[in-house]
């Protein structure tokens, strides 16, 4: 299938190519970015006023298969994730069971692929069933095609396994990715401050992610393994990633829409939405984590895509439920952000796109090259949007399992900026607007 | 993002719920203190009831044990001539299964009026207000650590009684403030009625210095945060924080922060001292004080009748 991208405003974030192009498609790559009037294609997209940019690559969503289908299946999950312009995401393996044998990531992989909607990189469990004591066969988990090893929301409280699953990680280069969280003042519902404290939440202190981060960044220095940390949700948090960051330590990190969009304030009252994990914090916190991600001390935005039931999430706060939908957010989110920080428009989407690819390093192979970008010879993986677009987040304009959000315009009255109208997977229309 | 209405009030801001003190007008909190007024004297007449709520249907939903307070409610329904219908669920739905909703929605389909909810998650009643029939109104008996508005408001009859001016009093809250949804709520009515000095005491355990932004001020030492009070609210302390990393024992919390004759002194000579019972003598109160001149425990409970059948009366006249 040969395809014409028509008079499109090409953005190419990591070249920094802003220029109104036709991009040629074939056999599933890039062929050419400038003219396409000679192309012989056997499909033309008409782009004009809109942008083509690279496919968004999301390092945190949760797919909730196996095991949790009634919340999210990789059917509609993967369709939300090409809704949302999102050609290649990281998913969890917090699933049930834990992907923490070769043969569920295999069919997990086996079964992304013949749906053909987006490329999948799973994150093998960091110790078996998440328990925090035994290590998983990590090259094994590897070849069966894990992007690295996390624990996701079950921190590592017994610091002897930290240190060996770091050391082991490193022995072959594979790359460990942590939410920083302290396994006992990490327990709690709303973020410590004025507010759990009026609405009578257990709050959970900045120390619970300031201590853990000291931790791993002493842990690093040890090991010298390469660490992607998860979600950061404080200035404090941000402050000691930039003095890791200057001194050189290998470390990346990641922060979701919703830590870069809201605060507590946002609870409101009891608002089950917004129990999210990590939970959201103060104005100075959110502030921090902005600018963080604007100067680049974050390296990517993160939908942390979270499908939640209705039954799970219609309960008092405390019980709700942590999580919100997100993968067809997140470029909204990002251009939202962008906006109120002042950048252009590459700019804003380098943080969902290349950068995120960056953090991903060697270990999604050739992909590592052109994942992200639009270069020629390059993968097609295209996200085609009107950025002057505005839409409504509704539970019926959503095509993830997952109908909650904090976004959700019946709680807001806010529509949000740029609309996808296709997506490309490797050359293949993968969504495309009604 | 949009703030939306607080859900305890109509578009008219009148109180169709009563979920918390927080936010409610000053005249809403008088309305109710003289309405409670009004039905002290009926709990003094040989035939103890009026008919203000005849024919409705009262659902007490104690998700959390307490005989106390739902026994307080279920007189003040008596009292208003509603049917009173006591619902121990603990024991019942949720033991089976059955979501919170799902168990709101079965007993909206019996034709309830009037929910009255105890829960051990802050907010539930929130949740319940949300997702109940717009004719039904909901009373919160006391949600997680987050409110206990009648609680709050029988306080405020009390000291409005013995004390007649908010505007010139110095209050001091003593004990478990973290985990405590009757200190949340007086510290909201006390702050709404126009009292200039709310001081909570106790250790940094208990005592967060994030109260600070409720307005009050936050006390660790008992001389200090006593001296000078006109009214001194004792918190019970419950049994699990007495050991544990919370407080070392009963004993030495005792030792600090109970309130014994010589600690009472420092107060002005007319204090009084409250207490949202049960008490826990000789942990935060000795018993000399408890039954001595400075307390006004008892009287608090009769009051506590007068002002559910005002709140409760209130809300079933004002409509979503």
């Amino acid at each position: 299938m040969k395809i014409l991208i028509r008079n499109g405003r090409v953005i190419d974030p990591a070249s920094g190519r802003d220029e109104t192009a036709d991009v040629t498609i074939a056999s599933g790559r890039i062929v050419g970015i400038g003219s396409g009037a000679d192309f012989e294609a056997d499909r033309t997209i008409d782009a004009t006023g809109l942008v083509v940019a690279p496919g968004l690559v999301d390092l945190a969503a949760r797919l909730r298969e196996p095991g949790q289908e009634h919340e999210g299946m990789l059917e509609s999950e993967l369709a939300a994730a090409a809704a949302g312009g999102v050609t290649s995401l990281v998913c969890l393996p917090d699933t049930d069971p834990v992907l923490d044998e070769p043969g569920l990531v295999e069919m997990l992989k086996f079964r992304a692929r013949k749906l053909s909607r987006c490329r999948l990189f799973p994150l093998g469990a960091l110790t078996r069933k998440l328990e925090g004591a035994v290590l998983t066969e990590m090259a094994e988990l590897t070849e069966a095609g894990c992007v690295g090893f996390s624990q996701v929301d079950v921190p590592v409280a017994d610091t002897q396994v930290m240190l060996r699953a770091l050391q082991y990680a490193s022995t072959f280069g594979y790359s460990v990715w942590l939410r920083p969280q302290d396994a006992w003042l990490g327990k709690g519902v709303a973020a410590q401050g004025a507010v759990a404290t009026r609405l009578g939440l257990s709050g959970v202190p900045v120390a619970a992610e300031t201590i853990a981060l000291m931790t791993i960044f002493e842990l690093v220095r040890a090991t010298k393994a390469r660490v992607h940390l998860c979600r950061l949700s404080s200035a404090a948090g941000v402050a000691l990633l930039r003095a890791a960051k200057a001194e050189g330590l290998p470390v990346t990190a990641d922060v979701s829409i919703n830590s870069l969009h809201l605060t507590d304030v946002d609870i409101g009252y009891f608002d089950p939405a917004m129990r999210l994990t990590p939970p959201l914090r103060q104005g100075a916190d959110r502030d921090a984590l902005r600018a963080a991600l604007a100067d680049g001390t974050i390296d990517a935005l993160v939908s942390d895509h979270n499908p939640v039931d209705e039954d799970a999430k219609n309960l008092p706060f405390g019980e709700a439920e942590p999580g919100a939908t997100g993968l067809e957010l997140l470029l909204s989110l990002a251009l939202r952000w962008g906006t109120d920080a002042g950048l252009t428009l590459a700019q804003a989407l380098a943080r969902v796109t290349h950068e995120p690819v960056r953090v991903l390093g060697d270990a999604v192979g050739s992909l590592a090259s052109s994942a992200g970008r639009l270069v020629e010879g390059g993968v097609a993986d295209v996200c085609i949007f009107d950025p002057a677009a505005e839409w409504k987040v509704t539970p019926d304009a959503l095509a993830s399992q997952g109908k909650h959000t904090p976004f959700g315009f019946g709680s807001t009255g806010m529509a949000l900026p740029g609309r996808v109208r296709a997506t490309l997977v490797a050359g293949t229309v993968a969504y495309e607007a009604a | 993002m949009l703030s939306r209405r607080n859900p305890q009030l109509n578009a008219n801001g009148e109180l169709i719920h009563l979920l918390s003190i927080e936010g409610l007008p000053r005249a809403v909190l008088h309305q109710i203190l003289d309405t409670a007024g009004t039905f002290l004297s009926v709990n003094d007449r040989d035939v103890k009831k009026v008919p203000l709520l005849r024919g409705k249907s009262v659902f007490n939903l104690f998700f959390e044990n307490s005989t106390r307070t739902r026994t307080t409610f279920e007189i003040a329904a008596k009292r208003l001539s509603a049917d009173v219908i006591n619902l121990d669920i603990n024991k019942s739905s949720t033991a089976k299964g059955e979501s919170l909703l799902d168990t709101i929605a079965n007993l909206s389909a019996m034709h309830a009026d009037m929910f009255v909810v105890r829960h051990s998650e802050s907010g539930a009643p929130y949740l319940i207000a949300q997702h109940c029939a717009p004719h039904v109104h909901v009373v919160n008996a006391g949600d997680g650590r987050h409110a206990h508005p009648t609680q709050g408001l029988l306080d405020m009859y009390t000291i409005r009684h013995f004390k007649k001016d908010f505007t010139q009093l110095t209050v001091a809250i003593v004990g478990d403030i973290v985990h405590s949804r009757v200190a949340r709520s007086d510290i909201h009515a006390l702050g709404i009625l126009g009292v200039p000095e709310i001081r909570a005491v106790g250790p940094r355990t208990l005592v967060p210095g994030d109260l600070a932004a409720m307005g009050v001020r936050v006390c660790h030492d008992m001389a200090e945060g006593i001296r000078g009070a006109d009214v001194i609210i004792m918190l019970r302390l419950q049994n699990e924080r007495m050991s544990g990393a919370m407080l070392p024992s009963a004993g030495e919390f005792f030792k600090q922060y109970g309130l014994t004759p010589e600690k009472l002194a420092l107060a002005k000579p007319d204090c009084i001292v409250m207490h949202p019972g049960p008490i826990n003598r000789g942990v935060e109160i000795e018993s000399s004080v408890a039954d001595g001149s400075h307390s006004v425990i008892l009287p608090q409970v009769t009051f506590g009748i007068a002002v559910r059948m005002a709140v409760m009366s209130t809300i079933a006249g004002n409509q979503a």
